[in-house]
């Protein structure tokens, strides 16, 4: 059993959209839940959030960032090919019903995952406002399909190419200061990001959600990888999660345990491109010979 | 002639002691993930078969959860007749490769071996081994297989039990699919149980074996997910469930989420199931460590802290809080342990554990025991020895303490009942659940325990759904799968 991909797009400099079909996937799949990918008889099991899928079509999209070994070999695999394992749809959903006015935020990679979330925040009648953030304009994505559904849309950028200059929590701040009614803020994207969104809401009493992306194997509860301490309690974000009260996330434990393979992910990269290197020798040579 | 010629054509002088395997040496095998027996070659498997005594009421047999019919085996091992004797085992164990290697025959079979009682007992698992491997290399025959019943049947999960069962259905004439959340069949046997003592390609041959006579294996899916038991029910004629005790029991002691401390489930499935051993050619990363401690002293320690070892640890370490004569491992796991060179802390538990700046593991506090008055268990109660404080310098720690069953199915598949625990409640004479048409066993229905007692349920399992099936009524079978209870 493999998974062919349908389609693939570099949406920027950073960022890889990739279609897959996987009908038993899409079938069943809601927003907030994720996937894990293997590609081939190697590579690491990379757990990915679904960033849209098409029933119809028996398809799910997911968008990566080519930062280490496996998700710059991941990157390499083009329209038609085919990747060994795909399976989900893993994780709890998104609880959207009742959230009343809710701002979504998306950071970075995390405005793939913002999408889906806010239109399911906004398909269960709440009114919603979306902020998403990246370092620069050429990072931003998916402006016009969150124009096209979200009752606002805040844009910032760090270096201030676009939009507010300045960090999500800007804006956020903002309509705190304003008196804006807030009843729920869901955040994704870099865990020190998620962090200062929870200490701002955190002083206002705002219910706040975060979706965590950590480090996972199995993704069905087993291998206990994912680990966080929620409140006073150790939860697994594959099986109590992704979704967690942000308040209660214990967040400098869960950055240490995203950052515990640093060196080995070098070792890793360096290993991956001498490979290529070495492949792009051998066929340049075979050619030669020809 | 006569009375001589009479005792030269009967039995040969009694063999005392029982043949060891030939294995690698420690010094060797330290440094590779190869498997530490070579097995009996064929000259040794028939010696050691001839100190069997054809027992005729085969006390080994009821001391085996699946009642491999042993003394017939050893038999035909005696005659040279190898593949034959796998056939025999085959009736009553899918597995033989498999359970030759991690059944904990000490407790199990070889504990009523007659020979025992006076002298060594026959060398029953090894024999097993032998001949699982023997019909392996040398081709055997695929059994017959009935007229197809028509009868569909859904397996959840491709474990022990779950393979077992699928096997034994199979064999009856219906239609099997197994459902696996992994991308490869086996369960514990994949992702658990380490090269050096469960080859993955024997794991591979015996799911290739079950594919062959018919069995149809789904990796990448998730019941509970991707379809609920209630949803099969539409599709199968009946369901079995052997979905594992696979969520870890982790220490409630401060520190257990730092950097470097793993679930055994964890480390053990970065080195087996993804290869995290061949790094970095194989991408998933797994952290050697200096230092590694393991808690905890059943087989998945054991394995732990060799694991380690061969990963090139300095110093490998098992805390333990009881003694040695308590440890739940079979007695070879230890044996190949100390050989190792593991050191082993007994009467020793851990208290904290403690990080450093970046939150990484940097030492394990631990309080020396004494042992006291036996227990509920009957083992002897561990008691902390006061101001016994004392601070063990590491960079790994490995929590081999247990496992909970898994939640999943019981999650979503709301009318099946389930203990307090979270083991699915069934009838351990026919894995009957309280849902008509579903059956569970192994770990989700027991907890925690051995692989042999997993694949007994799965076929009890087996036999009470081809009875469903067929339309015969479901009578209880009486078993043996509380032999030599201990962890896997």
């Amino acid at each position: 059993m493999s998974f062919e991909i349908l389609d693939t797009r570099e949406l920027n400099s950073e960022n890889t959209w990739m279609k897959i079909k996987a009908p038993l996937i899409a079938e069943r799949c809601k927003a907030g839940q994720f996937i894990i990918i293997r590609s081939n008889e190697k590579g690491e099991r990379i757990p990915l959030t679904i960033a849209n899928w098409d029933k119809k079509e028996g398809s799910v999209e997911v968008v990566f960032q080519k930062v280490g070994a496996s998700t710059q070999e991941l990157g390499t695999y083009k329209k038609g090919d085919f990747l060994l394992d795909v399976v989900g749809p893993l994780g709890i959903p998104t609880h959207t019903k009742g959230a009343g006015n809710t701002i979504v935020i998306g950071g970075g990679l995390g405005i793939a995952i913002a999408t889906p979330v806010a239109r399911a925040y906004k398909e269960a009648g709440n009114k919603v406002h979306v902020i998403i953030g990246a370092r620069t304009k050429e990072l931003l994505f998916n402006v016009e399909i969150l124009e096209s559904f979200a009752d606002g849309l805040t844009i910032c950028t760090d270096d201030g190419s676009f939009g507010i200059k300045g960090f999500v929590t800007q804006p956020l701040q903002e309509m705190i200061d304003k008196g804006e009614k807030i009843d729920t803020v869901f955040c994704v994207g870099p865990p020190i990001m998620m962090k200062f969104i929870s200490k701002i809401t955190e002083k206002h009493g705002i219910h706040t959600v975060a979706s965590l992306n950590t480090i996972m194997l199995d993704g069905t509860g087993m291998c206990g990888a994912c680990r966080v301490t929620i409140g006073n309690e150790i939860k697994f974000v594959c099986v109590d999660g992704p979704d967690f009260d942000a308040h209660l996330v214990d967040w400098d434990e869960m950055m240490a345990r995203t950052q515990a393979y640093r060196e080995e992910e070098k070792i890793a990269l360096e290993h991956y491109h001498k490979c290529r290197a070495e492949k792009a020798l051998e066929e340049q040579n075979s050619k030669e010979k020809k | 002639m006569g009375s001589d010629a009479k005792k030269s054509s009967g039995r040969k002088p009694l063999v005392r002691t029982r043949l060891p395997m030939a294995t690698q040496r420690p010094e060797d095998r330290i440094n590779n993930f190869d498997e530490v027996p070579y097995g009996y070659n064929e000259a040794e498997a028939v010696l050691e078969s001839q100190r069997c005594l054809q027992c005729r009421n085969a006390p080994c047999v009821k001391g085996c959860p699946v009642e491999v019919p042993i003394p017939q085996f050893i038999k035909l091992v005696q005659q040279g007749k190898f593949v034959e004797a796998a056939e025999i085992i085959k009736t009553k164990n899918s597995l033989p490769a498999i359970t030759g290697r991690v059944c904990p025959q000490e407790l199990q079979c070889e504990a009523r071996c007659v020979m025992g009682k006076r002298y060594q007992p026959v060398s029953i698992g090894n024999l097993e081994r032998f001949v699982a491997d023997y019909a392996r290399e040398h081709g055997e025959k695929l059994p017959e297989l009935p007229e197809p019943t028509g009868k569909k049947v859904a397996v959840v999960g491709a474990g022990p039990a779950g393979l077992s069962c699928a096997g034994d259905l199979a064999l009856l004439g219906h239609d099997v699919t197994v459902f696996e959340a992994l991308h490869a069949p086996g369960g514990v046997l994949i992702y658990g149980i380490p090269e050096f003592r469960l080859p993955k390609d024997i794991v591979k041959y015996e799911t290739s074996y079950l594919k062959k006579i018919g069995v149809k294996i789904i990796p990448n899916f998730i019941i509970g997910k991707n379809k609920t038991v209630k949803e099969l029910l539409n599709e199968f004629d009946a369901v079995f469930i052997g979905t594992g005790a696979g969520s870890p029991r982790l220490l409630n002691i401060p520190g257990v989420n730092l950097v470097n401390v793993y679930s055994a489930n964890e480390y053990l499935t970065r080195v087996n199931l993804l290869k995290g051993y061949l790094f970095p050619e194989y991408k998933t990363p797994v952290k050697k460590g200096k230092t590694v401690i393991t808690i905890g002293a059943g087989n998945v320690a054991m394995d732990s802290a060799r694991t380690a070892k061969r990963l090139g640890a300095e110093n490998s370490i098992i805390v333990y809080r009881r003694s040695k004569k308590e440890c739940p491992a079979r007695v070879e796991e230890v044996h190949h342990a100390e050989e190792e060179g593991i050191d082993f802390r007994f009467l020793t538990n851990p208290i904290r554990i403690i990080g450093d700046e970046k939150g990484r593991v940097k030492a394990l506090e631990c309080l020396r025991y004494k042992l006291g008055e036996p227990d509920e268990t009957g083992r002897a109660k561990p008691i902390p020895i006061e101001g016994s404080e004392h601070i063990i310098e590491c960079d790994v720690v490995i929590i081999a303490i247990g496992n909970n069953p898994n939640p999943i199915i019981p999650q979503t598949t709301p009318d099946l009942e389930t203990s307090k625990w979270g083991t699915i409640i069934t009838n351990s004479k026919t894995g009957e659940t309280s849902l008509q048409r579903v059956y569970a066993g192994g770990d989700i229905a027991t907890g925690a325990a051995t692989v042999i007692a997993a694949m007994g349920a799965g076929k009890i399992a087996a036999k009470s759904i081809h009875k469903q099936l067929m339309g015969h009524e479901i009578d209880e079978e009486e078993h043996n799968l509380e032999v030599g209870k201990c962890d896997s």
